[in-house]
C-alpha cells in the first residue's frame, strides 16, 4: 500500500466501531427501568455528603510535571537511538551527555523532595 | 504449496483477481480487501479476548487452589459465552449527575486503545497488519489514549471513589511510561529501527533477552504497572475505593473495560515476546508463516502467564512506595542501562556475534550487580541508623 | 478530488470545529477534551504528509502528557467546573481583526513558497532516517539537540519552584 497510515486510519475506524457495536447491541437487548435509588451515586450504601468531584491532591500535578519533562526527553532520544548504527562512535557519547544532564535534573528534584509523597 | 509459504499473498491475489474481474477499480478493490482483512482480524482478536476470560479465571483458580469454571463445556471452556450474554442483557445504569457523553465515550476508548495496538503486531514473517517505521512510538501513543479514557471515566462518573481511582491510575500510568519508553529504546538501539517487523527479524540469530536481560525485566515491570495490575493495582483497591474508576459502570460498559484490561495484558505479553524473545522465530517458522504465528501466540501466552503469576502472587503496594519505586529506582536505573547499552553496542557492533552477545550480556550483569550491591549497602545503612535510634528505647524497658 | 484531499478537508473541519468548541464551551473539562480532538486532528494531518515521527510524537507528547496536565490543572484549581464569566471582553473586534490579518499574511506567504501545492515530498527516500541523522550529526543540529537537554533541565527547575511555592 502507498501510505501505511491509510491502513492505520482504517484500523482506527474499525477498532472504534466494534466497541460501539457492542454497546449498541447491549442498548437494544438490555432492560431500562431507572429509578432514583438505582441512579444515586454508589458509596457502599452511605448517603453522599458534599461535592462529588472532590478537589485533587496537588502532589499528582507535581508528578505530571516531572513526567512531561522526561517524556519529551525520551522522545528526543528516539532519533539518537535510530541513527547509532549509521554514525561513528562519538554519537553514542552525545546521547550519554544528553541523558546525564537530565539525570542531574532528576537528582536535583529528588534532593528538593519533589519526589516524596506527602 | 504457495499457500503454506505465504498465505496472505495468495488470498490477497485471489481476492484481487475476483474483484477486478467484477469490473471494480484497482484502488477500490484494494480498499475493500484491506477493510475486510481488518474486520476479520479484529473479530479474531475479540474472539481471542473472549477465550482470555476463561484463561484468566482458570489460572487464578489454580493459583488459589480452586477448580475454576468447570461446568459449561469441556474444562469449562464455554463459560465466557454465558458471561458475555449476561453482560449484554444487563441493565445499563447511568448515575445522577454523570456527564453522559464522556461517560459513554470512556469505555469505548478504553477497549479501542487496546485494539489499536494490534495494527502493528507482527504475527509471523509475512503475516502482520502494517509495517510502521515508528511502531514503538505508536505503541506509546495508543497507551496515552488509554490513560485519557481512564481519566474521562473517573471524572464523568460523578463519584468520589471513581475520581480517586482515576487519579491514582493516571499517576501510576504516566510515571511508569518513562521506564516503558526506555525499555522500548533498547531494541531501537540494537536494531536501529522502530519497526516491530525489523526488530523481530533481527532476532533470527539470538534473542534480545540474551543481549539485554535487564531491558526485558524493565519492560515487563513497566508493562505490569501500565496495566494497573497487582502489585500496582491501587487504582482499584477493593477495601478503600471499591473498584476505582469503573465503579459506576454496569453491563456491557463494564464489560468493555474488563475486556480491554485482559486483552491489554495479553498484548503486552505479545510485545514482550516480539521485542525480547524472538517474536515468531522458531523451528521452520521462516518457511511456514502459520507456524510462526502459532509460536508467537504461544510466546505471548507465556508472557501473559508471567503477568498473571505476578498478579496473583504479589500483594498491593502503597502509593508512595509505588511512586518512589519508579522515580527513585526504575527511572535512574533505566537511564543508566540505556547509556551502558548504547556505549557497549557502539563499541562491539563490528565484532563477531558471540563476542557481541557476551559483551552485552556481561555489561548488563555488571549493571545488575552494582545495583544490587548499592541497594544492599543502603539497606545496611538504614538498618544501622534504625538500630542506633532505637537503642535508648530498649534501655528504658 | 483525490482521497488525500477528502481526508484533508474532513480533518480540517474536525480541527476547526473542535478548536471553536475549546473557546466556546463553558465546561472546562469539555474544553480540554475538545482540545485533545484538535491536537489529534493535527496528528492526522502530519500522518497524511508522511511526517510519521511527528504524527506519533504529537499524540505521545500533546495528548499523552500536555493534555493530561491541562486536565490535572483544571481539577487542581477549580472546584466548580463551570465558568460563568463572560466569554468576550470589549477588545474582541480587535482580536478578531488581528487573527484574520495574521491568517491572511500566512496564507500569502505559504502561497509564495517555491514548492507550494506540491502533492508529495520527494526530498528524502527515508524521512525518518534523514531526520534522526540530521538531529545528531555534528555538521547539522547536534548543538540544538544538546541545548534542548539544558532547556528541559531549566523546565525541571521551574517545576520545582512551582511545586515548592504551593
Amino acid at each position: 500500500m502507498q501510505n501505511p497510515w491509510i491502513y492505520v486510519g482504517l484500523f482506527l475506524v474499525v477498532g472504534t466501531i466494534i466497541p460501539i457495536a457492542a454497546l449498541v447491541m447491549s442498548a437494544l437487548l438490555a432492560p431500562r427501568k431507572p429509578n432514583p435509588i438505582k441512579q444515586s451515586t454508589y458509596e457502599c450504601g452511605m448517603e453522599t455528603v458534599g461535592e462529588n468531584r472532590v478537589q485533587f491532591k496537588a502532589q499528582y500535578y507535581v508528578f505530571a510535571l516531572a513526567f512531561l519533562i522526561f517524556d519529551v526527553e525520551t522522545v528526543f532520544l528516539f532519533p539518537w537511538a535510530l541513527s547509532l548504527n549509521a554514525m561513528p562512535f562519538f554519537v553514542a557519547l552525545e546521547g550519554v551527555v544528553f541523558i546525564l544532564i537530565l539525570l542531574a535534573g532528576l537528582y536535583y528534584i529528588w534532593q528538593k523532595g519533589m519526589l516524596d509523597w506527602v | 504449496m504457495e499457500f503454506l509459504t505465504d498465505p496472505i499473498k495468495v488470498i490477497y491475489e485471489w481476492l484481487m483477481l475476483t474483484l477486478t474481474s467484477w469490473g471494480w477499480a484497482g484502488w477500490l478493490s484494494q480498499l475493500v480487501i484491506n477493510l475486510l482483512a481488518i474486520v476479520l482480524f479484529i473479530t479474531g482478536v475479540m474472539v481471542l479476548d473472549i477465550l482470555l476470560v476463561w484463561v484468566e479465571r482458570k489460572v487464578v483458580a489454580r493459583f488459589q487452589d480452586r477448580l475454576g469454571p468447570n461446568r459449561v463445556g469441556p474444562f469449562g471452556l464455554f463459560q465466557p459465552f454465558p458471561d458475555i450474554i449476561k453482560l449484554i442483557i444487563k441493565e445499563d445504569i447511568t448515575p445522577n449527575g454523570a456527564d453522559k457523553v464522556v461517560f459513554n465515550l470512556a469505555p469505548i476508548l478504553s477497549l479501542a486503545s487496546v485494539i489499536f495496538l494490534w495494527a502493528v503486531v507482527p504475527l509471523a514473517s509475512r503475516i502482520y497488519g502494517v509495517d510502521l517505521n515508528v511502531a514503538l512510538l505508536y505503541l506509546v501513543a495508543a497507551g496515552s489514549i488509554g490513560t485519557l479514557s481512564i481519566i474521562m471515566a473517573g471524572w464523568a462518573s460523578n463519584n468520589k471513589y471513581a475520581l480517586l481511582g482515576a487519579y491514582r491510575m493516571v499517576a501510576n500510568m504516566i510515571s511508569y511510561e518513562i521506564p516503558m519508553i526506555i525499555a522500548l529504546l533498547i531494541p531501537t538501539i540494537l536494531v536501529g529501527s522502530m519497526s516491530l517487523k525489523l526488530i523481530t527479524e533481527a532476532q533470527s540469530g539470538y534473542w534480545f533477552v540474551l543481549v539485554s536481560p535487564l531491558g526485558a525485566l524493565l519492560f515487563i515491570i513497566a508493562a505490569i504497572a501500565e496495566l494497573g495490575r497487582s502489585p500496582f493495582d491501587l487504582n482499584e483497591g477493593e477495601s478503600e475505593i471499591v473498584s476505582g474508576y469503573h465503579i459506576e459502570y454496569t453491563g456491557m460498559k463494564f464489560g468493555l473495560f474488563y475486556a480491554g484490561e485482559l486483552l491489554h495484558a495479553f498484548t503486552f505479553g505479545g510485545f514482550w515476546a516480539a521485542l525480547f524473545f524472538g517474536g515468531w522465530h522458531g523451528p521452520w517458522a521462516e518457511q511456514y508463516p502459520l507456524l510462526g504465528a502459532f509460536y508467537f501466540v504461544v510466546k505471548a501466552m507465556i508472557g501473559y502467564w508471567v503477568i498473571m503469576w505476578v498478579k496473583y502472587t504479589v500483594p498491593r503496594i502503597r502509593i508512595d512506595h509505588m511512586l518512589a519505586f519508579n522515580w527513585k529506582f526504575l527511572t535512574p536505573l533505566g537511564f543508566i542501562l540505556l547509556m551502558v547499552t548504547a556505549v557497549t553496542h557502539s563499541v562491539l557492533r563490528q565484532s563477531p556475534a558471540w563476542l557481541y552477545v557476551a559483551g552485552m550480556f556481561l555489561s548488563n550483569m555488571i549493571v545488575a550487580l552494582i545495583t544490587i550491591e548499592g541497594l544492599r549497602a543502603q539497606a545496611r545503612r538504614q538498618r544501622i541508623s534504625a538500630e542506633a535510634s532505637s537503642k535508648p528505647v530498649v534501655a528504658d524497658h | 478530488m483525490t482521497v488525500d484531499q477528502v481526508i484533508f478537508f474532513l480533518v480540517g473541519a474536525l480541527i476547526l470545529v473542535s478548536a471553536l468548541m475549546v473557546v466556546t464551551t463553558r465546561n472546562l473539562i469539555h474544553a480540554a477534551l475538545w482540545l485533545i480532538a484538535t491536537l489529534f486532528g493535527a496528528a492526522v494531518l502530519y500522518a497524511t504528509l508522511d511526517a510519521t515521527f511527528l504524527a506519533v510524537v504529537q499524540v505521545v507528547v500533546y495528548i499523552g502528557a500536555i493534555a493530561i496536565m491541562f486536565i490535572f490543572a483544571v481539577m487542581l484549581t477549580r472546584r466548580n467546573m463551570l465558568d460563568d464569566a463572560s466569554q468576550t471582553n470589549p477588545g474582541w473586534p480587535w482580536a478578531a481583526f488581528i487573527a484574520l490579518a495574521t491568517f491572511a499574511g500566512l496564507a500569502l506567504l505559504a502561497g509564495q513558497m517555491h514548492n507550494a501545492g506540491a502533492t508529495q515530498s520527494e526530498l528524502f527516500a527515508d524521512p525518518l532516517a534523514a531526520l534522526s541523522q540530521a538531529l545528531i550529526s555534528p555538521e547539522a543540529y547536534v548543538l540544538p539537540f544538546e541545548v534542548a537537554s539544558v532547556l528541559l533541565l531549566a523546565a525541571l527547575v521551574g517545576a520545582v519552584y512551582i511545586a515548592n511555592r504551593k
